[in-house]
């Protein structure tokens, strides 16, 4: 028996299995939200999604993985052969590498990093790499205009998305994960930082390029931009595995450093099971939130895009710096972060609303009736 | 002078091919788009797909017959084409049809109207990139006045229900409590569909100041119907050139303010409104009675001489130009169409947009390929 835990203690065979664990995870994890999305996009678009694979449906991604599985691999004559093959491993494989960083309950993570959240963030810029690739390869229009949209888009929504995790490490003092988490026992910082929050997900969302931010694959323009050539197993890693991935990991981040993790509100006494219990559900709480936002918004125009980000969220990251940078310096008490941060997002939310071009909506001309 | 470094990396315009096979061009409909980044330089639409001949098609079968080619190239909005051509037909005939058959019509043209209208809400709202919620939000509602149709006249698209001279038969016994249940439901589906759109901010910003044409250019261009309204004139073939028995109803005439992409979903928001004032009249007013005439003759010979009919469609002036040199088939049958006058403003519309932009403004024309290329 010793000989078997001296066996696992071993640093490599650590790594591996927890390594082992986490694709099996993912693999699970993108099946399950193919299936979610479906049947709660089908739900509020009053469908029933898939409802003939088994009980509810629930065999449904297997059949679709199958069918990927089964697909020809096509290429386009004029695409270039390895740039093409080589895009959705590209794209891929930084998505799958951030999961490592992320800690599922107080003691599990494949590894607890000091910069843990530097590295998640460092690492998940990468993908825009492999959408580039992939635009460029694909010797298509429109899979190049999706690629320089992506491009655009991704880089521009990194620098928010930094910010707004930068603003709340101040709070923490840590870019540790584990030490984040710890520190909103009491209180999840999202109470502390609302417009971090705001920040961190409507950069999330375009980073996910979802609705109202998915003008890189906007089918009724591109149709399906930098995938667009794509099909089979090639389609299901660029587009399917890396989204859903990535969708699964930026919102266990999320949940790790606004909503307080495993910790608040159960705190430790619980065990790992409860831990685990709470991690998903807020996990999927916000999945389910994107999801939503998803299936009822409207596309902005890749202009709209720009300077949403630039002319909106790129300032309010910085006030959000600002502000904490206040509250610590003159050492005020802990509420301020509230108001301060609040009152920000609520101002920037007002004036938003009324400078909008908006208009007054056409009115009837009410002709005499007869 | 332009160094070899230099041309090397000159920027070009690229020729971007939409359609005929694109999710956005609703059928068959071709553009090439010049752009320059993202920004639309020149628009080349190309048109004629879906030509199937239909004006020549109906000369050579009588007039009876021709009516199903009006079902076949207006699939959108059939009752109002085969009211149009019955009307040319009667007009030149000299036939008229009783009260009842004349209400019929109405009531089925202004339901058309309605499902019409859906259709495009729909699909616009998936031009600007709503995730299918508002079409299946849209063909929910559509599907509850499809089911009249389709008890009616057993055909979900072809309906062939009017004839010259009338209806082929009379409604069902439930007609009426079924069409005012549609009545409410439907003021009920457009207020669904206004909360999920309307007020919208991102679908305001898309579509706000886009595809802008001015009054002076929409009636040189010779458009009709919501494109003409969304400019500010309140021109309506319904109150304008009264035909049938429009003169009896209340309905108002939305018009915008600004002609953009915005208001021509506006107007046509609030056109579906007015149907439904249409319909509840109409209900009201329906007497009993014959629905064809008395001596309507078995073989319809028209005398020579020729017609031109037009009618408010969902989508504009419909219009059937016919001639007749005696006997029992038509010379010449021309179709007007409001569609394929609607999409000759395109260019002016979509260059100097984005590219995104020119989806949404093909989109708010509400093309229905069968009419344009017929």
């Amino acid at each position: 028996m010793s000989q078997l835990g001296a066996f696992f203690d071993n640093v490599w065979v650590d790594a591996f299995w927890r390594l082992l664990v986490v694709l099996g995870l993912m693999v699970f994890v993108v099946l399950a939200l193919t299936y979610v999305e479906r049947k709660f996009i089908g739900r509020i678009q009053m469908r029933l999604g898939p409802m003939r694979t088994g009980p509810y449906g629930v065999f449904q991604p297997i059949a679709d993985m199958m069918k990927i599985l089964l697909k020809e691999d096509l290429r386009p004559a004029s695409a270039d052969r390895l740039a093409f093959e080589l895009a959705p491993f590209l794209a891929f494989v930084p998505v799958f590498l951030t999961l490592l960083v992320l800690p599922f309950t107080a003691r599990w993570s494949v590894r607890v990093l000091d910069l843990g959240l530097l590295y998640f963030l460092a690492v998940s810029g990468l993908t825009v790499l492999g959408y580039i690739v992939a635009g460029w390869a694909s010797d298509s229009k429109y899979a190049l205009i999706g690629a320089m949209r992506t491009a655009a888009q991704l880089i521009s929504y990194e620098v928010p998305l930094v910010l707004a995790v930068l603003a709340l490490s101040m709070l923490a003092g840590s870019l540790n994960l584990v030490a984040i988490v710890r520190d909103q026992g009491r209180v999840p910082f999202i109470i502390w930082q609302p417009l971090g929050f705001f920040l961190f997900m409507a950069a999330a969302v375009s980073d996910l390029t979802r609705r109202p931010f998915d003008v890189a694959a906007a089918e009724s323009e591109v149709a399906g931009g930098p995938w667009i050539e794509y099909s089979g197993i090639r389609w299901s890693i660029l587009y399917a595995l890396t989204e859903y991935t990535n969708m699964f990991a930026l919102c266990v981040l999320a949940s790790l450093i606004f909503l307080g993790g495993w910790d608040w509100p159960l705190g430790l006494k619980w065990g790992w099971p409860w831990q685990l219990v709470l991690m998903f559900g807020k996990t999927m709480t916000l999945i389910l939130v994107i999801m939503w936002i998803n299936a009822t918004f409207p596309r902005v125009r890749v202009d709209q895009l720009m300077s949403f980000c630039w002319k909106l969220l790129l300032p309010l990251a910085f006030a959000q710096i600002f502000l904490n940078g206040l509250v610590l310096v003159y050492h005020w008490p802990d509420w301020t972060f509230l108001v301060t941060s609040g009152v920000t997002l609520l101002v920037a939310g007002y004036v938003v609303y009324t400078r909008l071009p908006l208009g007054a909506p056409s009115r009837i001309v009410a002709r005499s009736a007869v | 002078m332009v160094t070899e470094q230099e041309r090397k990396l000159e920027t070009i315009d690229i020729n971007v091919n939409v359609g005929p096979q694109h999710p956005a061009t609703h059928g068959v409909f071709r553009m090439v788009l010049t752009v320059s980044g993202e920004r639309v330089v020149d628009v080349v639409p190309h048109i004629g797909y879906m030509h199937r001949g239909a004006e020549k098609l109906s000369e050579n079968v009588d007039y009876r017959q021709g009516l199903i080619y009006q079902d076949r190239t207006e699939y959108l909005a059939q009752f109002n084409a085969e009211m149009c051509y019955c009307m040319a037909v009667e007009r030149l005939a000299g036939l008229e049809p009783p009260e009842r058959a004349q209400y019929i019509r109405i009531i089925l043209s202004e339901l058309n109207r309605i499902t019409s209208h859906y259709m495009f809400i729909g699909a616009f709202a998936t031009d600007t990139g709503v995730y299918g919620t508002a079409f299946t939000y849209a063909f929910r509602e559509r599907e509850y006045i499809q089911e009249i149709f389709d008890a009616l006249t057993g055909d979900r698209m072809m309906y062939g229900y009017f004839r010259p001279g009338g209806v082929v038969w009379d409604v069902p016994a439930d007609f009426k409590e079924r069409v005012r249940w549609v009545c409410g439901q439907t003021r009920v589906g457009i207020d669904d569909i206004d909360r999920l759109l309307t007020t919208n901010e991102i679908f305001i910003t898309r579509c706000r100041d886009i595809g802008v044409i001015s009054r002076p250019d929409a009636i040189d261009y010779g458009l009709s119907g919501p494109m003409l309204r969304a400019c500010g004139l309140p021109f309506d073939l319904r109150r304008n050139d009264p035909y049938s028995i429009y003169d009896r109803f209340e309905f108002d005439i939305p018009t915008g303010t600004h002609g953009d992409v915005y208001d021509r979903y506006l107007v046509r928001m609030e056109e579906m409104r007015q149907s439904v004032r249409i319909v509840e009249q109409a209900l009201e007013q329906m007497p009993d009675g014959p629905i064809m005439p008395e001596k309507a003759p078995r073989r319809l010979r028209l005398p020579p001489g020729e017609v031109y009919m037009r009618t408010e469609n969902p989508r504009g002036e419909y219009g059937i130009y016919l001639v007749s040199k005696g006997g029992e088939k038509p010379y010449r049958l021309k179709i007007r169409s409001a569609c394929l006058s609607n999409l000759t403003a395109l260019k002016q519309m979509i260059v100097g947009h984005y590219v995104a932009d020119a989806v949404v403004i093909l989109g708010s024309v509400d093309i229905v390929l069968g009419e344009v290329d017929r």
